[in-house]
């Protein structure tokens, strides 16, 4: 639930689902999100860093999984993004890091998508990113954006 | 420069953002990748490409892209020009291609755009 | 205008096909997608990308392009790279923007042609 108090950043939490393969909604929760992130009027470049990395997470719940969850938490001075899938998971984290890896189908690439930058774009953005993932069961995301004045 | 004047260089539609075309841009950045564009564009920038899909305002809207030039003369779905009026993103639309494109809105004096962050920044 | 005079002012480097940088070059075309490039590029354009993937090759044969720029200081693939050098087929870096890459060829083509 979204702290009330008079605060200028409050601490809040809120989970959002995704569900995989709906395109047209793709970036839908990541939008909201960032409307959040603004609403607290969080330094321009912090909510810029948390919006790409969710939305590259976004992406990869409807791209490679069935469904997932993304949990956004901000306090003070961080923000969190947690994002679980349960999906086909990832074999190799070191080989899907690599720019330019990726196993996105014609659609997906059409699209725009699937250049294989998404993780490596993550890891850039983040101040602190954690990836693990178990094939066949999901992949779990853990994205820090620190929030520092003027950044 | 204006929106308008942009308009009026690419000899454009405007589908969307009629409203905003006295809007200020200096910058442009050219792609069909998404994925070049959330690794790499700045706030405030054009955005040209010939994608159509809802995913490109979703992408801009995620990036603060000042406006979308679309390209080749695509026209965009309904529910790509419904999503860029709610998220209140204009949209141009001209036949030239992303080439003539760049180059008419170079020669007018608009600059690229990168962040030029480097990639192994963090990890070294 | 020949493609080593737009390698040298943009200040390229030349990955592959240097033996074919006198070939004439018509026009430009910008695009990442391959369908579309296929479809829309015209014979003798230099074809300006950001895609390093080895079939950017094959399309620039099927399209007789004059050659392929890849921009952002984007390197081919390895596969790329053995690809071009073999088919003699020209591949520049460049370390602009794709936007600006565009934009100054663009300008050097309408000098000329006044
Ligand atoms: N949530 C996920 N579940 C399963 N596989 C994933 C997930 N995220 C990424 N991957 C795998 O890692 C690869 C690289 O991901 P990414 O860097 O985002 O690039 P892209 O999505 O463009 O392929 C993907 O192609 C896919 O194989
Ligand atoms: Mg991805």
């Amino acid at each position: 639930m979204p702290g009330k108090s008079a605060d200028k950043k409050p601490s809040f939490s809120d989970t959002f689902s995704v569900v995989g393969g709906n395109f047209d909604d793709a970036g839908r929760v990541s939008s909201r999100i960032k409307g959040i992130l603004k609403k607290m009027c969080l330094p321009f470049e912090v909510i810029r860093k948390a919006a790409i990395c969710t939305f590259e997470a976004e992406m990869n719940i409807v791209c490679y999984a069935q469904r997932g969850d993304i949990t956004l938490s901000v306090d003070e001075d961080r923000i969190v993004i947690e994002v679980v899938d349960q999906g086909e998971g990832i074999p190799d984290i070191d080989l899907a890091m690599q720019a330019g890896y990726s196993t996105s189908t014609a659609k997906i690439r059409e699209m725009g998508f699937g250049a294989g930058m998404g993780l490596m774009n993550i890891d850039r953005y983040a101040d602190d990113f954690d990836i693990t993932s178990e094939v066949g069961k999901g992949t779990k995301l853990v994205m820090i954006v620190n929030i520092t004045e003027g950044s | 420069m204006k929106l308008s004047e942009v308009q009026q260089i690419l000899d454009a539609e405007v589908v969307v953002g009629q409203d905003q075309m006295q809007k200020d841009v200096y910058t442009a950045f050219g792609a069909d990748l998404m994925s070049d564009v959330l690794a790499f564009a700045r706030p405030g920038t054009m955005l040209l490409t010939g994608l159509t899909n809802p995913q490109v305002i979703r992408t801009s809207e995620i990036l603060d892209i000042a406006a979308i030039i679309i390209v080749r003369g695509k026209v965009p779905p309904p529910e790509t020009i419904k999503l860029a009026e709610e998220l209140n993103i204009p949209i141009l639309r001209t036949r030239y291609i992303l080439f003539e494109t760049a180059g008419r809105l170079y020669r007018w004096g608009i600059v690229g755009c990168v962040d030029k962050v480097d990639a192994g920044k963090k990890r070294g | 205008m020949e493609l080593g005079f737009i390698v040298k002012n943009l200040k390229l480097m030349v990955r592959s096909g240097s033996e074919n940088l006198t070939v004439d070059v018509n026009g430009g075309y910008v695009g990442d997608l391959l369908s579309d490039v296929i479809a829309n590029s015209k014979q003798g354009d230099i074809w300006i990308t950001r895609q390093i993937h080895q079939n950017i090759v094959a399309v620039a044969t099927l399209k007789d392009l004059a050659g392929i720029i890849l921009v952002d200081n984007n390197e081919p693939a390895r596969e790329t790279l053995e690809k071009a050098i073999r088919e003699m087929v020209p591949v520049m870096v460049s370390e602009l923007p794709c936007f600006e890459t565009a934009g100054r060829i663009y300008q050097l083509i309408a000098a000329r042609e006044k």
